[in-house]
């Protein structure tokens, strides 16, 4: 590989000033990050390791009620995190649904919003990729690309954004904070992933040297904690991306939904909130032909870019399953196979 | 030599307190997992370099420039080889002098003729700048189009299939047959190209010293490699000292020495250093093979019984452009289900990939799947249930050549494991079961088979004065415990309990011990061991009879029995004395004997020789979703005699989890276009991970044979597989009524 300058500054001040400079990247977990540099896929002139900057690794309750994140926060840590679990269980349900237990104990929560897609042209040097090389051309298009996105593509990428994770925390009001040269701010993870667009290559709100040093989630995101359920469906039971999955939250009271919230994964290149389908679910009944009908409304501008219209209808039944199950009620305890529609197989020894 | 013969044929009499059928542990289990045992990247010669490979984008064409300056600019490079500068061979690497001597890309040109083929490789003082070396070199290509997909070529029927069977085969009339029939049934199933993925990486380290040459490399055969290395290179075969004392699995696809390897001789060569070269994994989809991609069209006709009155099994499948190898996938339908008329054929197409090769039941497991569902497709036209379906068309005689079988056991294994799974409740008709969550719930199964191969190998015994003894044979040990299994026969073969026995194992120096594949190494290099041990034990008896100062004198080699490190006389097992005795008094230090394995061609000629087992399935179908879960396995084996049940145990649970595999998730990914193959690495060449394999069962069933061998051993590395993917696809279409007709099975394809 490529080499590279390797700094690990001691502030977070020092750490912005050093990845301002152009060409570099910050190395938090590096599950993805290494893997993309062996690939020559992103060849950094220096890496900036914040690895072990102490601030970011706390989780903390803020005097609104909210909750901070610290980037840093290892996946593991944070699903385990028994508090979180209980207050936030379909996120803790995501982030073990991800990768595989090793991954999850390296990977850290800033690390995980800003994966890569998992597109395999993007990863193919050898091919026309806009989102690696603007302008180079999309070689997913017309390739294997059953499964890629069926939301909010444009003929410049068609790529989805793999996250677990962020399909709850989307559908929770998260908040990213950000600091960068200019200072400190708040962006909202429904506005921090972009679609492709012309742009494809315009991931996020990032503008250089800017660190993600938290993940905030809002006081009334805890208030869905009764009613939250994360569900992926994949092709092997674990260690898969998903090909879609739902994150469904509600709050009801007497068969009525009071509040609402639905996200998908894979379905996209960001996290997608279902807005739309969220305002069909409020003040309506809670019932299946209630939660149908939200599904059609949360694919109503689905379309195939590929080989892949089985996913439209495949997100519309998890959508429904997903809804299905936050109504039943979250679990007492997180199911053996988290987010897997086998979760419930009787038998099963553990928890996850 | 009449001891020998006498122990050849009643081996368990002659040896007791045997070794052989205890469940023994890996011995090198506990090197393995404290991370001691040394596997061939693990050394580092002094001096070493590094050497990575530079390999083609394209699927076609010519390397039109390579920037070999840059590349040698990068700081720490010390050589490219490309060729123009690659040192010369002794023999043509595209020669073909026999059917195994597969063609190797050893930068003999700058054509490109598949993905992934080597174009130059970069020698370095560190893996890291060998690495950028090799991106550096930025190579440009005449680009021609890529012939992808079996309709990607003009067919054509191939010369020879697999080991060279013939292409086209058939007894009776099957068209007759299918007209006379009173239920036919026609279905065409794909199976995708699939590649080995061995967890360790094909890996070489080289050191020349004069024409003499020292590699560690993992290696299924290492006589084998030996051979190919020293013509290659135009030296004596014993001046090439290969070791390869541990294997992170093969599969086949280190049975034959590979080009990347053979380029790391040559870089060895061409820097006068000793190097390494380790494959990345995407490398591994190229140059070391794969399981080719199958079309297979079945035709079955029944009469009103639902016994078969025909079986047409067509094959059409795939070979690189300069090679050949046709995966034998129809060959699946010659040994297991009895018919009037049965016709195996295949066709082949030539694509720009690299050779296929032979991959765990090469031809077997393709041909299986496919023929286990459309048996399963025959038994429901006929209304029948399955197994009975099985039994109504069991095979007292091998169907294609109407030999005897040498043993088979398999009504017992259909009986035990349809007992331990519980067959006998299944509903005839799909989709009627379900689990208290809702799930479809399938029973399917599946017939196994693998032939029971022999080879050649050979083994040197000795017995020492201490009391101890010593057996040597160049065996390979892939990871599936062979050298405990061959230890095992050893202690008996010597008569000795197993710690006094040092095995040796693992190197090129040592007797050639033949292949691991086939399922036949134990077999072979085990009656090698067995035979030498007799060897040398006849001689020790030669010795103690001939001696009148020994207990034994007079008794005739007849009247000996070996045993935990003493002779006894036969008929009074109070005489007798030890090994270090006899020795002594002869004034010794030691003795040896050496011995053979091999196929006998007389039984050969007479017996039809498998293994046969019976696999029951069942899978959870997420009625919605369509997304499928094997929650059980149930499978059990007749294979000869087991040797080690913790062993046979272990290697039929790894078959069944690869059949599951085979059935569900593997699959390479190859864009239509550019014949570049997408999924290249472990997260997206999806195996099966713990959770989809919760309950696996395999039951080892007693069988006697005579005829394979003196020790009565089939092979069982590979016979897990076949019945295990065609009875999860049958279970799939139980669960939900929709046939598989392309694996692996796919989501889309269930979501109705
Ligand atoms: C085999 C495999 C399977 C996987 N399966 C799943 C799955 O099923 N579901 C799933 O959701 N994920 C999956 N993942 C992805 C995994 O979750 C991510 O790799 C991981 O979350 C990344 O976190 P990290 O800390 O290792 O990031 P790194 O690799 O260190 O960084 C990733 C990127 O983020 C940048 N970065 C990191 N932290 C910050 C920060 N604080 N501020 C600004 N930039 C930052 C880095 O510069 C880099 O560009 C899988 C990964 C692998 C390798
Ligand atoms: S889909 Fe996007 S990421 Fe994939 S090749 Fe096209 S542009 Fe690149």
């Amino acid at each position: 590989m490529r080499d590279f300058d390797y700094i690990r500054p001691a502030t977070i001040p020092d750490a912005i000033a050093a990845a301002a400079e152009p060409g570099s990247a910050y190395l938090a977990g590096g599950t993805n990050l290494l893997d993309l540099m062996k690939g020559g896929i992103t060849s950094p002139e220096r890496i900036v390791d914040i690895s072990r900057l102490p601030e970011l690794s706390r989780i903390e309750r803020l005097d609104d009620g909210g909750l901070r994140i610290g980037a840093l926060v290892r996946n593991a840590d944070l699903a385990y995190d028994p508090a979180f679990a209980k207050s936030y269980p379909a996120v803790a349900e995501a982030l073990l649904s991800g990768a595989s237990a090793q991954l999850r104990n390296a990977a850290t929560v800033g690390g995980n919003l800003l994966q890569r897609t998992r597109c395999s042209y993007f990863y193919d040097t050898a091919s026309a990729c806009n989102r690696r090389e603007p302008g180079a051309g999309c070689d997913a298009l017309g390739g294997e690309n059953r499964l890629h996105a069926v939301l909010g593509w444009s003929d410049a990428c068609i790529a989805t954004h793999p996250s677990d994770f962020c399909v709850p925390l989307v559908a929770l009001d998260a908040v990213v904070e950000i600091e960068g040269k200019k200072g400190r701010r708040h962006v909202t993870l429904e506005e921090f992933h972009r679609l492709p667009g012309e742009t494809p290559q315009r991931e996020n709100a990032l503008e250089p040297g800017d660190l993600i040093v938290a993940v905030r989630l809002p006081a009334e995101a805890a208030s869905f904690s009764a009613n939250a359920r994360y569900l992926k469906v994949r092709e092997r039971t674990s260690y898969a991306f998903a090909i879609v999955s739902a994150a469904a939250a509600l709050v009801v009271d007497g068969g009525k939904i009071r509040a609402a919230r639905l996200a998908l994964g894979g379905v996209a290149a960001k996290p997608w909130r279902a807005r739309t389908a969220e305002a069909v679910l409020l003040g309506a009944d809670a019932s299946e032909a209630t939660f149908a009908s939200a599904a059609d409304a949360a694919l109503a501008d689905a379309s195939p870019s590929g080989d892949n219209a089985f996913k439209i209808e495949l997100a519309r039944r998890i959508v429904v399953r997903a809804l299905m199950s936050a109504l039943s009620g979250t679990p007492e305890r997180l199911p053996a196979l988290p987010a897997s529609p086998f979760s419930n197989i009787p038998g099963a020894r553990h928890d996850a | 030599m009449t001891l020998e013969l006498s122990l050849n044929q009643q081996p368990a009499h002659a040896r007791q307190g045997s070794s052989i059928g205890q469940p023994l542990t890996r011995r090198d289990g506990f090197l393995k997992v404290t991370g001691a045992a040394r596997y061939a990247a693990d050394n580092h010669p002094p001096g070493m370099l590094y050497a990575v490979l530079a390999v083609s984008s394209i699927a076609r064409g010519r390397v039109a420039a390579l920037d070999v300056e840059a590349a040698k600019a990068h700081q720490g490079v010390v050589e490219v080889m490309t060729p123009l500068n690659r040192p010369a061979l002794a023999a043509d690497p595209d020669a073909k002098d026999h059917p195994f001597m597969f063609r190797l890309d050893l930068l003999q040109n700058d054509q490109v003729r598949y993905p992934n083929q080597s174009i130059a490789v970069v020698i370095a003082e560190t893996l890291e700048a060998a690495t950028e070396g090799a991106a550096l070199l930025s190579p440009r290509y005449e680009v021609l189009p890529a012939r992808v997909g079996l309709d990607g070529a003009e067919s054509f029927v191939p010369r020879g299939v697999g080991v060279g069977g013939p292409a086209v085969q058939h007894k009776g009339d099957v068209e007759a047959g299918l007209k006379s029939a009173k239920t036919r049934i026609e279905a065409t199933y794909e199976t995708p190209a699939q590649y080995h993925n061995a967890m360790e990486p094909h890996a070489i380290v080289v050191a020349w010293d004069g024409d003499t040459l020292s590699i560690d490399t993992p290696s299924q055969g290492l006589a084998m490699a030996q051979g190919r290395i020293a013509g290659l290179f135009g030296i004596a075969p014993e001046n090439v000292h290969i070791r390869s004392p541990f294997l992170g699995g093969g599969f086949g696809s280190k049975g034959m020495i590979s080009g990347p390897q053979v380029l790391g001789i040559l870089a060895a060569r061409l820097v006068g250093r000793p190097v390494k070269l380790v494959l990345r994994r995407e490398q591994m989809y190229g140059p070391v093979g794969h399981r080719a991609p199958t079309r297979q069209t079945l035709r079955m006709g029944m009469d009103g019984e639902g016994r078969l009155t025909a079986l047409d099994h067509q094959a059409k499948t795939a070979s690189s452009t300069f090679d050949d190898f046709f995966e034998p996938a129809a060959d699946a339908s010659h040994t297991l289900y009895a018919s009037p008329a049965i016709a195996t054929s295949h066709d082949a197409v030539r694509l720009d990939t690299g050779t296929p090769l032979f991959m765990r039941a090469p031809g077997e497991a393709t041909g299986s799947i496919a023929l286990e569902s459309a048996i399963d497709e025959a038994a429901h036209a006929c209304g029948m249930d399955p197994l009975e379906f099985r039994l109504r068309n069991y095979a007292e005689v091998e169907p294609m050549t109407g030999k005897p079988f040498s043993s088979k056991a398999l009504r017992e294994c259909y009986r035990q494991a349809a007992e331990t799974f519980g067959w006998a409740s299944r509903p005839l008709q799909p989709r009627l079961m379900r689990d208290a969550d809702g799930f479809l719930t399938g029973w399917g199964m599946g017939t196994a088979t693998f032939p029971a191969l022999m080879f050649q190998a050979e083994a040197r015994a000795v017995l020492r004065s201490d009391g101890s003894g010593v057996m040597e044979t160049g065996a390979q040990d892939m990871g599936q415990g062979a050298w405990t299994a061959f230890a095992q026969i050893a202690a008996d073969g010597l008569g000795l309990d197993i710690d006094q026995v040092d095995f040796r194992a693992g190197s090129s120096d040592l007797p050639n011990a033949g292949i691991a594949g086939g399922s036949g190494h134990t077999a072979t290099a085990g009656m090698a061991i067995h035979n030498a041990g007799a060897a040398v034990i006849a001689r020790l008896a030669d010795l103690a009879t001939g001696d009148e100062h020994s207990p034994l004198y007079g008794a005739g080699n007849e009247g000996v029995l070996a045993r935990g490190g003493r002779l006894y006389r036969r008929d009074d097992e109070s005489r007798g004395e030890s090994y270090a005795e006899i020795l002594t008094r002869a004034g010794l230090s030691e003795i040896e004997g050496h011995g053979t394995g091999a196929p006998d061609p007389a039984s050969q000629e007479t017996y039809a020789k498998h293994a046969h087992g019976a696999v029951f399935a069942e899978v959870k179908v997420d009625p919605d979703f369509g997304q499928i879960r094997v929650t059980r396995l149930v499978g059990a084996f007749a294979a000869g005699r087991v040797i080690n049940p913790r062993l046979v145990r272990s290697q039929y649970y790894g078959g069944m989890i690869w059949g599951v595999s085979f059935a569900l998730h593997e699959e390479a990914i190859t864009d239509r276009r550019s014949g570049r193959i997408q999924n290249a690495n472990l997260a997206e060449y999806h195996v099966p991970v713990n959770a989809d394999v919760p309950s696996v069962e395999a039951l080892l069933v007693h069988e006697d044979d005579p005829y394979v061998n003196a020790l009565g051993i089939k092979g069982v590395g590979e016979i897990g597989i076949t019945g295990t993917a065609g009875a999860v696809a049958n279970a799939v279409w139980h669960a939900t009524g929709v046939r598989p007709r392309r694996f692996p099975i796919r989501i889309e394809d269930l979501l109705g």
